[in-house]
């Protein structure tokens, strides 16, 4: 390809940032599909503002989105890019305290006019003032580039030609690091197939990024990743939000129920809302709902029917539902409720990650109300909790929680496709006969009649002759399910519903430890998404030759059976959470067990080096306050 | 009191069309088999017993199958009416009903749903439910119970009681403007509104059976008189001699009037467009208002349902709006039929897979 030399990398992170008009989420997409199609293992961070547009060339407009990939399992988006793009002066402001010393920055020239510099509190131009003497830096003219490269297309404004800039970046970055560009040029085949010219026009300036790479000095080398060894299997990339969706899908095709989905858009929740609508053809039904409550009481409605009701929100939707969720936990039907954590509290950081609903899925209704709680670990994992999340609402009659969050809805990684046939068979039940007799020997249907192992009481669905009855929100009496305000019932049912939801712990399994030299001292025991960082910083301090063991919950209510004896067996136990301590908290309430939180709510990924940092710290037996809420808070540190 | 709505029933039980009847040759059923074994709990002399005895009496005429009927209640005294019903129920929580009845009806074609609810249930805590169900045109018959008061509370002021109400909580008089539920219900171009009353059991079967008929929402406001904390609010027009000269009973494609043969008054448009009764003999000459529920303009049923005053000198009764337009949960399942009919067919294991996989796979040997 190239008489320019070749460097062999083992891994790299990039991150493209620009003004979030720039196209700077659609660019990372399509190097995440050619490094994908390569077969390097990824994952991928994507951030963006809660604005649509904000006024352009500003730091609150920056929108950047991260891709780490290697030749090897990739746990993490990375920490620090070792190549930023950056497409104006905010883009590479907002973006170099994050850029160790040595990595390579491309710059476009074109917008570092006095203007945008001063927009951005520049006096001077860094590119040439030597504040990035440190740095390696790559000046390119991309906009006036790419324009000049689209000359002959007579059609186009100079507007629509600069906008194409984007593909030639893509393209430079391409020929950087060896990308085929074949399926992005397929991709924009089929996104302007209606516009030819335009079509045209980006392909030119994707063959332009190449050409610049191949033919100027600037860039003396380019560089190789090989493929990662992955197990085999078909791969494909997928973001958390996708894969939940297909999880819920074929969650509901496995069990031969409907998917009956109600909610109401919210940010990072909409796309599972935009995926499913468009899934209609394998028996998804949406309601787009007049608001977060009417979204879960569509669902709700739908499972009385016979369907598994689902509604997707985050944070502030949940606090707006609680009250139809101890709807369902009274009336013991099966629902599924997706919270994409966000930073909160009220509006909070739309668009940014946390993961401190835990509470409120926990606790956040009046009364006892037990909700199980399931939470994914990766953006493709998102998929298999699906499926769990369906398996547990329709075998033990309950809502469930899925707890989500930002970083896994939007960041992708590779995904080895399941044979939807093996995928484990959630057939339903329903009641179909009377299960008592009355006083007078005639068979009568008692909705609250519980299965002996399970406790779930009978899903007996309208259109079942015999089986008529009413359910409520008032308490009703054990087994008959007729009103009742009697003392000892209700203490017998509120019971039974917890002992129902702690019956759950016997068909999850235990929780497994990675204590690959039986020797740790330290556990450092996760949730949700912090599964990466946690995998990544333990490989980092193992590599450095500590030990220490990892476990990480799938499932946060009930935990599994065994997690008591895991915590009491090490000395030490690490949990580190992106709130302020909730899954520590309910460790210790639980267990007994001086659990070490670890925390930060920087609506980002903890980094693997700040993880390690802590992982060393407390296996050195250093105290408490090390790592302490506020200690960890870069602010105050 | 006539009944006649001037909308005899056209026999097309267009309104549960999709939902399993019972054989031709099977018995009648009766309103036994509709009452459930659990003991009603209002009040004595509660409205609602009698909204409950005519539904009960009303139903086995659907000649539905029984279980693939489906009540939905909110929270108040009205919303327990599912208990008493040997139907599948729920009684959920405040507000909600129209939500959870949109879910169930848009998933289930064989069911025929029903909602009970209040007027604090109804036009204030789930006012944003009841407004979007009614604009969708859900395939949901809303039966609103209207005694102009919080019973279940003990006795607050509601969203329908008069202005200067003293309750509980207005000791010196309400100064919350009153919702007329009939002409929110067209302002949110409700495709069927009613008005009936709990003692009128005649003339609500009536309305019912053409609600039942109905495909889309209907809206039902029954005055159901609560005889503890509102007693008599609408004794004015349950009066023999006065509900004559009270009482608009609405006759489809017949002029609007009221009052006894002796002293009747005609509705006409006067200038402005505005509409005001005049002595019959007064009649002569001016534009007499002929009522056309299924007219597709709402204005003129609105500017009826605008006849109401606190006083109730004048208090319209029976259906001011019964138009067809396409129900919002026949189209949600016509664009999932649609897809699948494209799609040549409902989707199994292999459909699955393809979709899951994408387009953009790569293999690992
Ligand atoms: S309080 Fe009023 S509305 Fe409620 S049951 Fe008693 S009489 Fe009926």
């Amino acid at each position: 390809m190239s008489s320019k030399s070749v460097q062999q990398l083992d891994r790299v992170v990039i991150r493209f940032a620009g003004d979030s008009g720039d196209g700077m989420q659609l660019t990372g997409d399509r190097f995440t599909s050619e490094t994908a199609a390569l077969g390097n293992d990824l994952s991928t961070l994507p951030n963006f503002p809660a604005e649509i547009r904000a006024p352009q060339g500003t730091l609150p407009g920056v929108s950047s989105f991260q891709l780490h990939f290697a030749d090897h399992d990739v746990l993490t988006p990375g920490d620090a890019p070792d190549v930023l793009v950056a497409m104006n002066p905010a883009a590479l402001k907002a973006n170099l305290r994050d850029l160790p010393r040595g990595a390579t920055i491309i710059a476009n020239t074109d917008e570092f006019s006095k203007r945008n510099l001063a927009k951005v509190g520049y006096t001077e131009n860094p590119l040439e003032d030597g504040t990035l003497d440190s740095w390696h830096v790559h000046s390119v003219a991309l906009t006036s580039i790419t324009v000049e490269a689209l000359a002959k297309f007579d059609s186009l404004s100079r507007k629509d030609k600069e906008r194409a800039k984007n593909m030639f970046a893509l393209g430079l970055l391409s020929w950087m690091y060896h990308r085929p560009t074949t399926g992005t040029e397929a991709f924009l085949a089929t996104k302007f197939g209606a516009r030819p010219d335009i079509l045209a026009a980006n392909l030119a300036a994707l063959k332009a990024g190449l050409n610049y790479g191949e033919t100027t000095e600037d860039f003396a080398v380019s560089y190789e990743i090989a493929p990662a060894t992955m197990p085999a299997g078909t791969y494909r990339n997928i973001t958390g939000n996708v894969a939940l969706a297909f999880g819920l899908v074929t969650a509901a095709h496995r069990a031969g129920i409907p998917l009956v989905l109600g909610s109401y858009p919210i940010t990072p929740a909409s796309d599972i809302l935009h995926t499913l609508s468009g899934l209609k053809r394998y028996g998804v039904t949406t309601l787009q709902a007049e608001d977060e409550i009417a979204g879960i009481g569509a669902a709700l409605g739908a499972s009385f029917g016979g369907a598994i009701g689902v509604t997707t929100t985050s944070g502030p939707g949940v606090a707006l539902k609680s009250e139809t969720i101890g709807l369902a936990v009274s009336l013991e039907l099966p629902l599924i409720i997706v919270d994409v954590q966000r930073g909160g509290p009220s509006t909070g950081l739309p668009t940014k990650t946390e993961q401190s609903d835990l509470l409120q899925a926990m606790f956040g209704r009046n009364g006892e109300s037990p909700v199980p709680i399931v939470a994914p670990q990766s953006p493709a994992d998102c998929f298999d909790a699906g499926l769990e999340a369906l398996r547990i609402a329709t075998t033990y009659r309950t809502p469930v929680f899925l707890l989500s969050d930002g970083y896994l809805a939007n960041g992708s990684e590779p995904w080895a496709i399941p044979s939807v046939a093996d995928l484990p068979d959630l057939t339903v039940e329903f009641a179909t006969e009377p299960n008592a007799t009355d006083d007078k020997g005639g068979a009568v249907f008692h909705p609250y009649l519980r299965d002996e192992a399970t406790l779930a009481r009978p899903w007996a669905v309208p259109g079942t002759a015999g089986l008529e009855h009413r359910i409520g929100g008032i308490e009703k009496a054990n087994i008959t399910g007729n009103i009742s305000y009697d003392p000892d019932n209700h203490d017998l049912m509120t019971r039974l519903r917890a002992a129902k939801v702690e019956r759950i712990a016997d068909t999850i399994g235990p929780l497994e430890v990675d204590d690959p030299s039986g020797e740790a001292s330290v556990l450092v025991l996760g949730w949700g998404s912090t599964y990466g960082p946690i995998a990544a910083a333990v490989r980092s301090v193992r590599n450095s030759g500590g030990t220490v063991a990892r476990a990480h919950l799938r499932h946060l209510n009930p935990f599994p059976a065994n997690t008591g004896d895991v915590l009491r067996r090490y000395d030490r136990v690490l949990v580190p959470e992106m709130n302020m301590g909730q899954l520590a908290l309910l460790l210790r309430a639980r267990y007994l067990v001086d659990v070490h939180s670890f925390t930060q709510v920087r609506g980002l990924p903890f980094t693997t080096v700040e993880l390690a940092d802590a992982i060393m710290s407390l296996a050195r037996g250093a105290d408490d306050d090390s790592i302490s809420p506020v200690a960890t808070h870069r602010g105050l540190a | 009191m006539t009944t006649d709505l001037g909308m005899p029933s056209t026999g097309l039980p267009r309104g549960t069309a999709g939902v399993p009847r019972l054989p031709d040759d099977a018995a009648r059923q009766t309103k036994r088999e509709f009452t459930s074994d659990q003991e009603v709990r209002w009040c004595p002399g509660c409205g609602d017993y009698a909204i409950l005895a005519a539904v009960q009496g009303f139903l086995p005429e659907l000649g539905l199958r029984r279980e693939n009927i489906v009540f939905v209640s909110g929270i108040g005294c009205s919303s327990r009416f599912p208990y008493y019903l040997d139907t599948y129920g729920m009684h959920s929580i405040h507000g909600r009903a129209p939500a959870i009845a949109t879910g169930l009806a848009t998933s289930r074609p064989d069911l025929s749903v029903w909602v009970v609810t209040g007027d604090g249930d109804a036009l204030s805590i789930g006012g944003n439910h009841l407004i979007h169900a009614l604009r969708r045109n859900v395939n949901l018959k809303i039966l609103l119970f209207n005694n102009q008061i919080y019973g279940l509370t003990k006795g607050q002021y509601s969203p329908t009681s008069e202005l200067g109400k003293v309750t509980k909580s207005t000791p010196m008089g309400s100064v919350d403007h009153p919702f007329n539920p009939v002409s929110l219900a067209l302002g949110a171009e409700a495709s069927f509104v009613a008005r009936t009353m709990d003692s009128d059991r005649k003339h609500l079967t009536e309305i019912l059976r053409a609600a039942a008929e109905h495909r889309g929402t209907a809206l039902v406001e029954i005055y159901q008189n609560c005889p503890i904390f509102n007693d008599g609010a609408f004794d004015v027009i349950k009066d023999r001699t006065e509900q004559e000269a009270r009482i608009v009973h609405l006759a489809d494609g017949h002029p609007v009037q009221v009052g006894p043969e002796a002293a009747r008054q005609v509705l006409v448009r006067a200038a402005g467009g505005s509409l005001e009764f005049v002595p019959e003999a007064e009649a002569q000459g001016r534009e007499v208002v002929v009522h056309d529920a299924a007219a597709h303009d709402p204005t003129q049923a609105f500017a009826l349902s605008r006849l109401d005053s606190p006083q109730m000198t004048h208090v319209p009764m029976g259906i001011f709006r019964n138009v067809d337009r396409p129900t919002y949960d026949d189209l949600v399942r016509a664009q999932v039929e649609a897809a699948i009919d494209t799609a040549g067919g409902r989707a199994g294991d292999a459909d699955l897979d393809a979709l899951i996989r994408g387009r953009d796979t790569w293999t690992v040997a």
